[in-house]
């Protein structure tokens, strides 16, 4: 990353941002990244440099649903954080250049800012039959994630297509579709900020988490940052209560649904899922989809679409869910017998394989002084 | 002669190529080719009927959820269900919302940018700004200061050398026409759009749970629970007034900044009036059904199709006559390159023979795109916004011919202009207004439904798949967006036989067919001007007066043996 130039109130100034607007934007960045109040004057420098650092975004296999997600980003906006906060220099559903000319911004961030750019991927990487399932500007997908991403200072996998494979890489998997990760192996510093789509919420807290400390912030098993990814939703529904109780919605529509009673029996997935999905909500923090009288589909999970479907199968009632497990605890427990379960239903299903813990701690990168996620 | 290479095209859904020749300053031939492929209708083999809106609905996040509306009305139809009235309110509530704002996140984010040069907006007076604002519409983001603020906004990103998203684009060429003033009023209302789509879509969480990718669809229904007594269910008083609330937006929005930008930037751009023409023939499906989904007669917009440029006559839409040619495809038919396919037959292998990549040029003579050839009796179709207001005008549905008529007058065009780029643009801002007026009464029948105690939200009769026979098909229509798409399910033994859908991309992006007729996209590209073969802007205007969208239009694929999954209550 590049050194920070000029005063606060030059680059500000600069930057056309009132120091109010400012100030509110990395405080609530600091609360999203549960980091203690003292770190507001660190987070405050670090994104107030002259030069912004650069930002590519890739899309590959995907239905731009990450994209348009980020275009509801509320606080920063995205108008904030595309021109504000980064250079993004490339992102081809919103970018003014086309053709040629796109691709020649791409090339020059990869040319002249090597190891300094941040690389976004969004969607798939085709890799069966060389590739041919999808080309930009006559170069695979596989072609232009390696180049691109090997050269960059940090990668972001966002949703669930560029983390795992998502729904395209799906049984049967027709086009070979692999997620960021295994595509392109040995990228040092990536993140997975899994979700269909990806909460901007969280992404725009990884990038301003990145652009303060200069490293990702503390990683799960999945390079998922815990701070999103580290609690189960059903610890914190708000229908959770119901659960307890035993008060179910029994059928759509019926007296139990219009109360707002646990939807558990109707499918929902939230006791074995883990995100940050009913805290932090969507579209302004204005709803989820629990709240609003449908079962979690595990979104944010490892190969949901095939470990968590079908969607409306209630889940087999795991022993040992309360209040007081943690999500490390209740993820292991639930993954096996969930695993266990689902083996019957998903025939030929290798994701099992994949679901590895790896220590953690090796992973985990603190910023300065004793921060816990 | 130069054959020019559009790849990617940018400020689209999706990987979309595009091919010309250009002769003498001006396009003569044209090939569109889409470059990527999933196959989810192979995914979708063997799976839950139930779910599929689920997966579906990932075939697009930009027109979300409206593969989960074709794919639930697909399934319905298969399995004979009529849903309740409040559910097919909540459905157009939420259509209309995903049409509304994506009409304006394409004029403004994907579309202004061929119109509008933003350099250009650092040389405007902001006085002069404002008064051209004030002279136009009463929207109060109008001042003099307002327009200075944003433009030293702007100075400061060319100033920095950083242009981020704006860096590479076709700031100078000749072909922008508009005056500094009204550049700069533009990259304001650039950025008032941005905030207007998220602040709106609020409409699809609280109805949705969340945008992209809704979560309250049902076979048979809606999730979004409701009970005018109750604060936890989903649609509560109080929910109905923050949802009338944002719709209200919406029309101030459209009616004092959008439909005022797009008449001021046609003014500067009239000749494209007469540019971008294409097929002359449109098809509707019809949307937004005012009772059953089985009486298109009376939905709000009417189904047809026009053929020839001919206003005076509209035919109806039978679905058997539509049929898709993989002639310059990347797919196999067993029966060869000749031959059409109706979606229920849609037996479909994926074959790539085109150039190993990397690649300068795509074999244009022979297949070169992952997207079909779809066809009505044998004839290509455009479809979209233009598409659904021309049905609409000549079937003369009152309030659009008036609509139409009213813009017409004041754009001082007969109605022939709006077969072209700027008809596209207008047609789409004109429906814009025309939803956003809608949506408010759907909001309130939906309000005075549940006051009544109507609470009806889902038809569980046949939830159970234990009630299901043992075959069953059906398909699900629904204008989207980007214009007509439909989806065919095929249901055994309680799973997913097959599944097909036909979207409105392929239909304006597909390539030639077997008879060589060109797509929608190929047609209307002949002709245009180019300036400057290394910059070629005025394409980019054609083809994104489409609004493309490419993950849609490509995505079908023929199952091969997927071991069948019974649904499970």
């Amino acid at each position: 990353m590049r050194p920070l130039r000029g005063s606060l109130p030059e680059a500000l100034r600069y930057r056309g941002v009132s120091r109010r607007d400012f100030v509110k934007f990395c405080s609530s960045m600091v609360a999203a990244l549960a980091l203690p109040p003292r770190y507001l004057s660190v987070v405050e420098k670090a994104l107030s440099q002259a030069t912004r650092p650069v930002l590519v975004w890739l899309e590959f296999q995907d239905c731009a649903g990450n994209t348009e997600s980020m275009l509801r980003s509320s606080n920063p906006t995205v108008a904030d954080i595309v021109l504000e906060l980064l250079s993004w220099e490339y992102h081809e559903t919103i970018m003014a250049g086309a053709g040629k000319q796109a691709e020649a911004a791409l090339d020059r961030v990869v040319e002249e800012h090597p190891g300094e750019y941040i690389a976004v991927v969004e969607g798939a990487i085709p890799t069966a039959d060389g590739g041919v399932y999808c080309t930009i500007g006559g170069k695979t997908a596989l072609e232009i994630a390696t180049r691109v991403c090997r050269r960059a200072a940090a990668c972001i996998a966002v949703g669930a297509c560029a983390w795992d494979g998502g729904l395209v890489r799906s049984n049967p998997n027709p086009t070979g579709a692999l997620g960021l990760q295994e595509a392109v192996p040995g990228l040092k510093t990536l993140v997975n900020l899994g979700g269909c789509p990806q909460n901007p919420a969280n992404t725009a807290a990884v990038l301003v988490h990145y652009l303060t400390f200069h490293e990702m912030p503390a990683l799960d098993q999945y390079n998922r940052p815990l701070f999103a990814y580290g609690n189960i939703i059903h610890d914190q529904c708000e229908r959770r209560a119901h659960y307890d109780a035993g008060r179910f919605v029994e059928e759509w529509g019926d007296e139990s649904h219009r109360k707002g009673y646990c939807l558990y029996k109707m499918g929902c997935k939230g006791p074995e899922a883990t995100f940050n999905c009913p805290t932090v909500r969507w579209n302004d923090g204005t709803s989820w989809p629990v709240k609003s009288g449908h079962g979690c589909i595990a979104c944010a999970s490892h190969r949901f679409w095939d470990t968590k479907s079908p969607f409306y199968k209630r889940l087999p009632s795991v022993p040992g869910f309360g209040v007081d497990v943690t999500a490390d605890e209740i993820g292991w427990v639930a993954t096996g017998v969930v695993a266990g379960a689902m083996l019957a239903q998903v025939a030929g299903n290798a994701v099992r394989d994949k679901i590895r813990p790896k220590n953690t701690q090796d992973k985990a990168s603190k910023p300065p002084d004793s921060h816990e996620a | 002669m130069a054959r020019i290479v559009v790849d990617p095209v940018t400020r689209i859904e999706g990987h979309l190529r595009i091919e010309a020749q250009v002769d003498g300053g001006m396009v003569t031939d044209a090939w569109s080719s889409g470059t990527m492929f999933r196959g989810i209708e192979l995914i979708l083999r063997g799976r839950d009927p139930r779910e599929a809106w689920i997966w579906a609905q990932r075939i697009c996040g930009v027109c979300t959820m409206v593969h989960a509306l074709a794919s639930v009305n697909a399934v319905e139809d298969a399995l004979g269900i009529e849903v309740p009235d409040n559910a097919r309110l909540v459905r157009n509530i939420i259509a209309a919302t995903q049409t509304i704002q994506d009409h304006v996140i394409h004029f403004y984010h994907l579309h202004a940018l061929d119109w509008v040069d933003v350099v250009s907006a650092l040389k405007a007076d902001p006085a002069k700004t404002s008064q051209l604002a004030e002279s136009i519409s009463d929207w109060p983001l109008s001042s003099a200061k307002y327009f200075k603020g944003i433009q030293d906004r702007v100075n400061a990103l060319v100033a920095s050398k950083q242009l981020s998203l704006f860096g590479a684009g076709y700031w100078g060429h000749p072909a922008y026409h508009l005056p500094p003033e009204a550049n700069l009023m533009a990259v304001a209302h650039y950025l008032e759009a941005l905030q207007f789509q998220k602040q709106f879509i609020r409409i699809h969480a609280v109805l949705g749970g969340k945008n992209p990718h809704l979560q309250t669809f049902l076979v048979g229904g809606m999730s979004t629970a409701l009970d005018p007594n109750e604060p936890n269910a989903t649609i509560n008083p109080e929910r109905i007034d923050f949802l009338l609330q944002v719709a209200k937006t919406a029309q101030t929005f459209v009616s004092q900044v959008y439909i005022p930008d797009v008449l001021a930037v046609a003014g500067f751009y009239r000749d494209w009036f007469e540019r971008g023409e294409g097929l002359g023939n449109f098809m509707s499906y019809g949307a937004y059904p005012q009772g059953s989904i089985k009486e298109p007669a009376n939905f709000f917009l009417p189904r047809g199709i026009i053929l020839n440029r001919d206003l005076s006559k509209v035919y109806p839409v039978d679905p058997a006559n539509i049929t898709e040619y993989v002639a310059h495809s990347w797919y196999e038919y067993e029966e060869g390159n000749e031959v059409a396919k109706h979606p229920y037959e849609g037996e479909t292998n994926p074959k790539y023979t085109g150039p190993k990549p990397p690649f300068e040029h795509l074999e244009v003579e022979q297949k070169y795109s992952w997207l079909k050839a779809p066809r009505y009796q044998d004839k290509a179709m455009e479809v979209g916004p233009l598409a659904r207001l021309l049905v609409a005008y000549a079937s003369g549905q009152p309030e659009v011919k008036a609509l139409v008529e009213g813009t017409l007058a004041k754009l001082k065009a007969p109605a022939t202009a709006l077969f072209s780029t700027l008809g596209r643009i207008a047609a789409r801002a004109l429906e814009t207004q025309l939803l956003a007026n809608h949506i408010v009464g759907w909001i309130q029948d939906l309000g005075n439904n549940m006051a009544r105690g109507d609470l009806r939200i889902h038809n569980g009769e046949k939830w159970d798949p234990n009630t299901w026979p043992e075959t069953a098909r059906g398909f699900g229509f629904f204008e989207a967006p980007r214009g007509s798409l439909g989806h065919w399910v095929e249901i055994e033994r309680q799973a997913i036989k097959n599944y097909q859908a036909v979207v409105p991309s392929t239909w304006n992006a597909g390539p030639r067919d077997a008879h060589g007729q060109r797509g929608a996209y190929e047609a209307a590209l002949a002709k245009t001007p180019v300036a400057d073969p290394e910059r070629p802007l005025e394409m980019l205007r054609t083809i994104h007066s489409f609004d493309p969208c490419l993950a849609c239009a490509v995505h079908v694929v023929d199952a091969r043996g997927r071991t069948c999954v019974r649904a499970e209550a």
